[in-house]
């Protein structure tokens, strides 16, 4: 399913003191099955340009169209669109409000009007997908359970819909590596297993690089870079001047190149760093 | 729809109003708020309500913005008039089944709307030219020589500063709640009474967990600061009385006499 986004704009507080531009001509264009990132530094209208994705907001001029479908039409269903684009908030733990984890799962298809056995199958693929053990965890609270887990039934929550595109707003704030680990891999599994679309918000430039086939940079409320992630982070420059880093291994291979003769390296992930230095100690050879 | 809710929003300003102190604005909130309940007739109301006006054009916050702050309480205002007109004795003006409409009915009402509107508006003026801060300081100098009879200043006023704080903290919070559980295709607009309250659970629940989560995260960063009560704590901003409080003292007695004389006009 494909998202497009034609000169979209957003104003906050029209008319008032705190009257923010917060989204300013925005276009693009989002394919099947793609993944991609989006960063910017905060307030540069990322988490806006994600509520529109899902008709959360209305701009004050524009259009999204979701799978051609112009959602932001009075007579649109905002459910329906709602449950074809499943949008996960930034600690989205915190919304979690039932008794059992199998409820909180079942609350976004219920609202939907599956039911029965449907709606059980439903949620146990839900909470599979994310990388939970349905048995162990079915009954708990999900109170109970720690960081990474309950963000992980969260998610399971938006999946559980059964959305064709999934957007994702800095999915791992705040975890621990481990936890942060297992949410990345949970993301790619969704992408490739279930063919679901995914839009990657992070302040992660290392996760940005290793994820996605395209990255998108925003600041002050409009789009300034659109490429394949290795065109975005080597132009560092830029990106410093936007307050934003490099992913950290090209980094490193930056420092490494500069102080050891004869090596180059531009890899963006840590296994294509380990891939650069093998082959340099074997040219030393 | 929550964020209409003018009283306790401060609209930043300079004017002469913004820079009393906040102990002559609330002293001067509290004598406005009595007066309201001394006046007797229409001429009262008119004299109070120039003053009134008198004073907001000084403050230069836009009228939109006090009006607003009417709004939510429209449908108490809306009650308190139809109540008034309909329990009324007197001339008949109109009358259909059990309700009856009088002249002193009309007038009785109308009376109640005023007061009920230059109450309101009277209050949203403290809020919108005092800082928040400035505010809970100002009232607890107020408060301080009652500390001495057991009235604990020093924690109220911190407890207002901390719920005046948290307003906007959790309005947000709200916000994001709402639209994470629309995003779960939640539908908080449609059915009759009871399914709209049960869709309340979902935003409410995480809502009380966070405001739980918000306040043990306070607590402990005002504990690692070495918070420990109002005792022998400095403040960064004294605040003094200027000669604009005194300026502000006179005409606010002024403006008592000419009250207390219009219960006599007619």
């Amino acid at each position: 399913m494909s998202i497009e986004i034609k000169n979209l704009k957003y104003v906050y507080n029209p008319g008032l003191p705190g009257e923010t531009v917060a989204l300013d001509d925005v276009s693009l264009t989002i394919s099947e099955g793609e993944m991609v990132g989006i960063i910017g530094h905060t307030g540069s209208g990322k988490s806006t340009l994600l509520q529109h994705m899902n008709g959360l907001l209305k701009p004050d001029s524009g259009h999204v169209f979701v799978d051609g479908e112009c959602i932001t039409d009075d007579k649109t269903d905002l459910v329906d669109i709602r449950r074809r684009v499943g949008l996960v908030f930034q600690y989205p733990e915190y919304q979690l409000f039932e008794e059992t984890v199998v409820d909180d799962v079942a609350f976004g298809p219920k609202n939907l009007g599956i039911e029965g056995e449907e709606l059980k199958k439903t949620v146990r693929e839900a909470i599979e997908i994310v990388g939970l053990d349905y048995e162990e965890i079915k009954d708990s609270s999900p109170f109970e359970l720690s960081g990474g887990m309950k963000r992980r039934v969260a998610i399971a929550g938006v999946i559980a819909m059964r959305p064709s595109v999934l957007i994702l707003d800095e999915p791992t704030a705040g975890l621990d590596p481990t936890a942060h680990r297992d949410i990345l891999s949970m993301i790619r599994r969704i992408n490739e297993e279930k063919e679901i679309t995914i839009i990657l918000v992070s302040h992660n430039m290392g996760d940005i690089a290793k994820m996605c086939d395209r990255v998108i940079v925003m600041e002050n409320g409009k789009i300034v870079l659109e490429g394949r992630p290795r065109e975005i982070f080597t132009q560092d420059a830029l990106l410093e001047s936007m307050g934003l880093d490099v992913p950290p291994a090209l980094d490193i291979m930056r420092k490494i190149s500069k102080s050891i003769d004869g090596f180059t390296s531009s890899a963006l992930t840590l296994d294509e760093a380990a891939e650069d230095i093998k082959e340099f100690m074997k040219r030393k050879k | 729809m929550i964020r209409d809710i003018t009283l306790g929003q401060y609209f930043p300003g300079k004017s002469p109003i913004h820079r009393l102190d906040a102990r002559t604005k609330i002293i001067g909130t509290f004598l406005f708020i009595a007066e309201m309940f001394v006046v007797n007739n229409f001429w009262g109301f008119l004299i109070a309500g120039t003053a009134l006006f008198t004073v907001i054009g000084i403050s230069r916050v836009p009228l939109k913005f006090i009006f607003r702050g009417l709004t939510p309480v429209f449908l108490i205002i809306a009650f308190t008039f139809v109540i008034n007109m309909l329990m009324f004795d007197g001339r008949v003006l109109w009358h259909w089944w059990i309700f009856t409409i009088t002249y002193e009915g009309l007038i009785r009402a109308a009376f109640m709307v005023i007061r009920l509107v230059l109450l309101i508006i009277g209050s949203s003026i403290l809020t919108l030219c005092t800082k928040p801060i400035a505010l809970t300081d100002g009232l607890e100098k107020l408060l301080r020589p009652f500390s001495k009879i057991g009235v604990p200043s020093h924690e109220i006023a911190l407890m207002m500063t901390i719920a005046l704080r948290f307003i906007p903290t959790l309005m947000d919070e709200t916000d994001k709640i709402i639209k994470a559980q629309q995003a779960r295709g939640a539908d908080f607009e449609s059915g009759n009474i009871f399914r709209r309250a049960k869709s309340l659970i979902p935003i409410l629940v995480p809502l009380f967990i966070s405001s739980f989560r918000i306040a043990q995260e306070l607590a402990l960063a005002m504990e690692a600061r070495c918070y420990h009560g109002g005792e022998g704590r400095t403040r960064m901003n004294e605040i003094h009385f200027n000669k604009e409080d005194i300026v502000a003292a006179v005409l606010m007695t002024i403006f008592l006499g000419i009250i207390i004389g219009s219960r006599f006009i007619a």
